[in-house]
């Protein structure tokens, strides 16, 4: 198999020198790189689009989130129109300017608690690699104690027992996710432990420390960092999921889960459809953009990655 | 064989037992307990002793656990904290609607995703599947509440057929009249879990088609058709099985999102309403018996692949 990136002009180093690092010598791996599909970069843009909002939505948005576009008149489910571009929602309030409040509550706790659940997950699951089978048996345990569990339920379980706020969120989502980072992190740790140079290593008498920032961590971070998207998605869904069951994101703080909620009754009436198609098109486009990325990477890298999720 | 089985069934019994510590200690951590819920903040210190030595809560965890578990397995759920019901009671009457979409959803989901991955694999890169698995790409990621308000403006909205609230007795209805009354919860669960099931069924049949023994069947000039369903689906079963477990697992927190979404009654919904009034025994209970079918679900998958695999069946 011929690899095309080989065949590149730019990849032809001049002959060796005494400065010369390993990564420019011309029979090294070239430097992994990624060059989107057409879907790749549609989900690129959209993905790009919503954290952009996410960044600037509350500094953009004509209303405040709790702000009523049209005060004086009854205006519950107004379609959409000049001063309310997506119209009004069950309490009057600018669809619009929710949207773009929301975009950043429902990212924003999202990335902290994947973030989080990737930090817990990756430290465990290759401190319990590296610091022996004893250890590794007992978070092993416990870890396999909570992935037979559906997320869903530990979640209302934690809400029941200390109620809903925005930091108890990404508290119960990122240490729910770190037991499947846990796993992968390990699994990944596992293979590459017995590895020579890893022996060599130890063999040298380097200490643990060494082993695990030098030798374990460079040649796990790839897989890892291809699996947060998928576990990104997750937990986007997560979160959504127990908004849209009320027990998420509290009112009136507006996040695109308990929006597709609240206004769920303008179906039933037959009202504007505006306000529960915004923001669950806002979630879905979010979440399938960061799939398409995913897709699009994996296939690149071999197509490994979007079979564990 | 047999001593695999037994070993599973034994890790599935540990399994549940810690499950139940979990969800017993995972309600223990709120501030002011049962007593304090029913009798309120104002409650003065001796009513609260009384209420707690009447309910047990002055004694140590392990017991209460061990009470709480005993009384469990013997079928007496305990009293709801708000209105006092016994919660198997209201189980009793609720748990219908639950079980009525979920069977239904993994009677058509099933068959038309296998049929679908199954056609996938055996025409790959043909239109067929490329759309099968760019839709289920789009799909996977979707929330429940993105597809079935999808499907709720074309059924409802667009052709005018069905309500966006299922509503009504189902007493005596046959099997047809009960797809129909619940047509848009279970197409919505079907499209959730259909993605999902297709995708993997044709990994794994994609995966088996690689063996050297289908090689030898391609060399001897057999039909792509004829190979897949003779040769490869009888050794992709084990991991097909396992798929569509792993999917039926995931309706336990499908139907959660969906019976909130067209409002009908059923344990989804009471286990919500339990996490809203904070009312943590009826979370207990519920919880309880989501992780169970949850766990049961998963132990058959590992037993149905221990079972499809001849070289487990047939020990040398």
């Amino acid at each position: 198999m011929t690899n095309p990136a080989y065949q590149d002009d730019e990849h032809y180093v001049a002959p060796f020198s005494e400065d010369t690092q390993f990564g420019e010598l011309k029979d090294s791996a070239p430097a992994a790189k990624y060059r989107p599909s057409v879907t790749g970069w549609f989900g690129i843009l959209v993905v790009g689009f919503w954290i952009l909002i996410a960044v600037l939505g509350p500094f953009v948005a004509p209303y405040g989130e709790n702000d009523l576009p049209f005060p004086d008149a009854y205006s519950e489910f107004q379609v959409p129109q000049p001063g309310a571009w997506l119209g009004t929602d069950v309490e009057d309030r600018d669809v619009l300017s929710r949207l773009l409040f929301g975009a950043g509550r429902t990212l924003g706790i999202s990335i902290t608690a994947t973030v989080m659940a990737y930090f817990l997950g990756v430290v465990l699951g290759i401190g319990a690699v590296v610091a022996g089978p004893r250890v590794d048996l007992i978070l092993s345990r416990i870890n396999d104690a909570f992935l037979s569990l559906p997320t869903i339920m530990l979640g209302l379980v934690v809400v029941a027992a200390v109620g809903s706020s925005i930091p108890v969120l990404i508290l119960t989502a990122g240490f729910i996710y770190t037991t499947i980072v846990f796993r992968l992190a390990r699994s990944i740790g596992m293979e590459i432990v017995v590895m020579d140079y890893v022996e060599a290593a130890r063999a040298r008498g380097e200490g643990l420390w060494w082993i695990v920032t030098r030798e374990v961590w460079p040649n796990a971070a790839l897989p890892l960092v291809s699996d947060f998207g998928l576990r990104l998605i997750v937990v986007i869904l997560f979160i959504s999921s127990l908004s849209f069951l009320g027990l998420g994101v509290q009112p009136p703080q507006a996040d695109w889960g308990s929006m597709v909620r609240e206004n769920l009754g303008a179906l039933q009436y037959g009202a504007s459809v505006v306000p529960v198609v915004a923001p669950a098109l806002a979630i879905a486009s979010l979440t399938v953009g960061i799939n398409l990325i995913v897709d699009d990477v994996s296939a690149g890298a071999g197509g490994k990655l979007a079979k564990r999720m | 064989m047999q001593a695999l089985i037994a070993k599973r069934l034994f890790i599935g019994l540990v399994t549940m037992l810690a499950v139940s510590i979990i969800i017993f200690l995972g309600t223990k951590i709120l501030p002011g307990d049962a007593a304090q819920i029913r009798l309120g903040q104002s409650a003065s210190a001796e009513n609260l002793a009384n209420l707690r030595e009447k309910l047990g809560l002055d004694r140590p965890y392990y017991q209460q656990y061990l009470t709480w578990l005993g009384n469990f397995l013997s079928g007496d759920l305990g009293n709801s904290l708000s209105g006092d019901a016994p919660i198997s009671g209201l189980i009793a009457d609720r748990y219908k609607n639950t079980l009525i979409v979920s069977a239904l959803t993994a009677l058509i989901g099933v068959p038309i995703s296998l049929a679908l991955g199954i056609a996938a694999a055996m025409y790959p890169d043909s239109y067929l599947d490329r759309s099968v698995s760019m839709l289920s790409v789009v799909l996977v990621a979707a929330p429940e509440f993105f597809t079935a308000t999808l499907l709720v403006m074309f059924f409802v909205l667009f052709l005018g057929l069905g309500s966006t609230i299922v509503s009504g007795s189902t007493e005596g209805m046959g099997l047809f009249a009960l797809i129909g009354h619940f047509a848009l919860p279970i197409a919505t669960l079907c499209f959730v879990i259909a993605s999902q099931m297709i995708r993997m069924s044709r990994a794994a049949l994609l995966n088996v088609m690689a063996s050297p023994y289908i090689e030898m069947a391609i060399l001897k000039g057999l039909p792509r058709r004829r190979i897949i369903l003779r040769h490869a689906l009888l050794n992709a079963i084990g991991p097909i099985v396992n798929v569509v477990a792993l999917n039926l697992a995931y309706l336990v927190t499908g139907v959660i999102v969906v019976e909130v979404y067209f409002s009908y009654q059923g344990l989804a919904t009471l286990i919500v309403q339990g996490v809203q009034t904070r009312d943590y025994v009826m979370v207990q209970s519920l919880g309880m018996i989501f992780c169970a079918v949850y766990v049961v679900i998963m132990l058959i998958a590992d037993i149905a692949a221990i079972m499809s695999n001849p070289r487990l069946r047939h020990p040398r």
